[in-house]
């Protein structure tokens, strides 16, 4: 089962390694992390997607809760919840491809970043399905490489997480 | 005031309480050396290596309930606390310990001692801070101090590097320690104290599990309360021992790999058991799927953490320890369980701890240490059989007086947390009960004990092999004897001892052990080495293997 939890730690120098470690030495398997400062200078979120069984997630809870510099832990399953990722893919894309992969794009309401003789870099937003979505279109053979930042989740409505 | 900021530490430490350091010097801490120069209330123990000054810090911190100081140089100084750190670690400990950094502008540049200790120590320590402008020293050591003697104890490391202690600072203390990260629990819920005491009460064969966790809450009190209202037998961890008097008469002992037959037994057929201030490791449980399968747990414990991380309990409760069983008490009435006891007694009669045979008995040994010094002194204890027969065979009867590496298991513990014991119990009789192995691994701390003049008393339980091993090797690995043999090389402990200025007594037979026993306790102003050649097969027995179940107890 994949859990999407958002820590709000401390905005200080080593946080980040601290809590990797963590994660690295209790076997705790991160899919995506994603963090960096929000409304409050002082603070820092981090959003991560963990795969696991529930007692697992559990674990990860409580133990990152012995990390001085976390100052709050939230699971968001069953959370009604705004998630949202940010994806770069470079295609093969010769003269004559272009036009279909800016269909591709524009059905996706993706924008084209860069264009260059043998290649067109693709820039969208949108949930993690949307994203491997167009992925899959794309398909292995087009595309050349790609970035993903990993999720970020606010939970929707005037609920502060 | 205005002063630098190895003073600012010192002062620091002085509204602290901190009374003792037990340290090592080097380049990146001579400026904290130079004003501990001129310093009158902070006493410093030079050791002989800084793993030494870890563990005396350690057993100081066992022995007296304050927090533990240690200060080691940068590069090598630092990394030489890391088995010490991760001792404390294991068993939540409270110690701060300072280490040196080299100047914040040569930090990451490979320089000349430096090493990245706060990343070294990241997974060992309870917190720990790199401390990168002098002002920010005074609330560091506050929240230092804090961190390591609140909640579940534990080290915490502060690393200054060098142009931090030599600038200067007008000193300010604060008041208080603000920590938006960390709220120790207090108070059980009360629903959940009271969900526990309705289990209680309808308890037919009831067993209370205590751990180190009651020694750091200081719940002895409230444990002995409970166990004699319930009428409950109590059964104490390694880390436990001596928070209920192990001569009571609802005393089983100590549980587990090497526990008594009859606690593994109470364990196994109890329908509730009280688990406080453990947290249940594979050396108590075994095979956690065949552990206590009848009981239903209550589990008390002060991280929350711990609790379902290796059974799930019917009942958790998270909280201070002396806290919930006070809470506890209040909503529980007296009963009576004199069926389920007198099961109890027939086990202990059947299969009590025992040994046999011919030759120098490393138990027998123990038993008249315990006899000499009346059940009363500080024992600490190094790893392995040595460590295991002194948990069988020297009762204890108050929290505080058994010292020993549980979670960690390290071997060269013990002498050095005799060390810090004596120094924090300066009227106390202390021992070390040591393996031939182990003593050797920080034998150099004879010289901080001479120079200090403690009387620390060691019993090398002298076998000529590392014990453990060579009884698994016995038991598990078709007598195939691999690494284990120590005869070659061997030293003389007598000289050995006397080399440093210290007393040496070797031990041969029975009638000798009394009469160099009593010599030891004569010795006020410097350590004794006793050097007693025991019977080189002896066994630790019971044994339930590593993964097995109280169906694979072994018993002799």
């Amino acid at each position: 089962m994949r859990h999407t939890i958002s820590v709000l730690v401390e905005n200080r120098p080593g946080v980040l390694a601290r809590c990797a470690g963590l994660f690295a030495r209790r076997g705790f398997n991160i899919e995506s992390l994603a963090v960096s400062t929000t409304e409050d200078p002082t603070v820092s979120r981090m959003t991560i997607v963990v795969a696991g069984p529930e007692w697992v997630l559990e674990q990860i809870q409580k133990q990152l809760y012995k990390l001085m510099e976390v100052i709050k832990v939230f699971d968001h399953t069953g959370d009604p919840v705004v998630s949202r990722e940010l994806a770069l893919i470079k295609v093969r894309a010769q003269a004559q491809d272009r036009a279909e992969i800016m269909q591709v794009a524009s059905i996706f309401r993706a924008n084209i970043v860069d264009v260059a003789g043998e290649t067109l870099t693709i820039e969208v937003t949108g949930s993690e399905e949307k994203i491997t979505a167009l992925e899959n279109l794309l398909g292995k053979q087009r595309i050349v490489e790609m970035v993903r930042t990993g999720k970020v989740v606010l939970v929707r409505g005037a609920k502060q997480t | 005031m205005r002063m630098t900021g190895a003073q600012a530490l010192l002062e620091s430490f002085k509204r602290e309480g901190v009374e003792v350091i037990f340290g090592f010097p080097g380049g990146a801490v001579l400026p904290i050396f130079d004003a501990l120069y001129y310093e009158k209330s902070i006493r410093h123990i030079l050791v002989r290596h800084e793993q030494g000054a870890a563990h005396a810090a350690d057993g100081y911190a066992r022995a007296t309930g304050k927090v533990g100081v240690c200060l080691a140089t940068s590069g090598p100084g630092a990394t030489n606390l890391v088995t010490g750190l991760a001792t404390a670690h294991m068993d939540s400990i409270p110690i701060v310990a300072i280490t040196g950094q080299v100047p914040t502008a040569s930090i990451g540049r490979d320089s000349f001692q430096e090493a990245d200790i706060t990343g070294i120590t990241m997974p060992i320590t309870k917190h720990s801070y790199l401390v990168k402008e002098v002002r920010e020293l005074p609330r560091v050591v506050k929240e230092a101090f804090y961190i390591a003697s609140t909640g579940r104890r534990g080290p915490v490391l502060v690393d200054i590097p060098r142009d931090v202690s030599q600038a200067e600072v007008e000193f300010e203390y604060p008041d208080k320690v603000e920590l938006r990260g960390y709220k120790p629990a207090s108070k059980g819920h009360p629903l959940m104290v009271k969900r526990a005491a309705e289990l209680i009460s309808a308890a037919e064969r009831p067993v209370i599990l205590a751990g180190g966790g009651v020694v750091a809450a200081d719940g002895a009190s409230e444990l002995a309360r409970l166990a004699e209202l319930v009428d409950a037998p109590v059964t104490c961890t390694l880390m436990g021992k001596g928070v209920f008097p192990d001569r009571h008469r609802l005393s089983l002992g100590m549980p587990g790999m090497h526990g008594t037959a009859y606690a593994n037994y109470a364990l196994h057929g109890a329908d509730v058991i009280i688990a406080v201030g453990t947290r249940l490791d594979d050396r108590v449980t075994g095979k956690l799927t065949a552990f206590a399968p009848n009981a239903k747990f209550i589990h008390i414990d002060i991280d929350p953490a711990e609790i379902g991380k290796s059974i799930q309990p019917t009942v958790p409760i998270v909280g201070d320890v002396k806290q919930v069983l006070a809470a506890l008490l209040k909503r529980l009435e007296k009963q009576d369980h004199a069926p389920w006891l007198e099961v109890i007694e027939d086990w202990k009669r059947r299969h009590p701890l025992s040994y046999k045979g011919d030759g120098l008995k490393p138990q027998m040994v123990i038993e008249q240490l315990h006899h000499i010094t009346r059940g009363d002194a500080i024992i600490a204890t190094e790893v392995g059989q040595n460590q295991m027969w002194a948990a069988q065979f020297y009762p204890c009867q108050r929290p505080r007086q058994f010292l020993s590496s549980g979670g960690l298991g390290t071997m060269g513990y013990g002498f050095p947390a005799a060390i810090g014991a004596q120094i924090g119990c300066p009227d106390a009789v202390v021992w070390d009960i040591a393996g031939d192995g182990s003593i050797q691994m920080n034998i150099q701390e004879l010289a901080t004990a001479m120079a200090n003049k403690l009387p620390v008393k060691v019993a090398i339980l002298n076998n000529c092999c590392l014990g453990m091993p060579r009884q698994w090797q016995e038991f598990f690995f078709g007598k195939r004897y691999s690494g284990v043999d120590l005869a070659p090389g061997m030293p003389d402990f007598v000289k050995l001892a006397e080399a440093y200025g210290a007393v040496g007594i070797r031990v041969d037979k029975d009638q000798e052990v009394l009469p160099a026993l009593r010599q030891a306790m004569k010795l006020r102003d410097r350590p004794c080495l006793i050097d007693f050649r025991i019977n080189p097969g002896e066994n630790v027995m019971p044994i339930i293997p590593a993964g097995g179940s109280v169906e694979q107890m072994m018993i002799d």
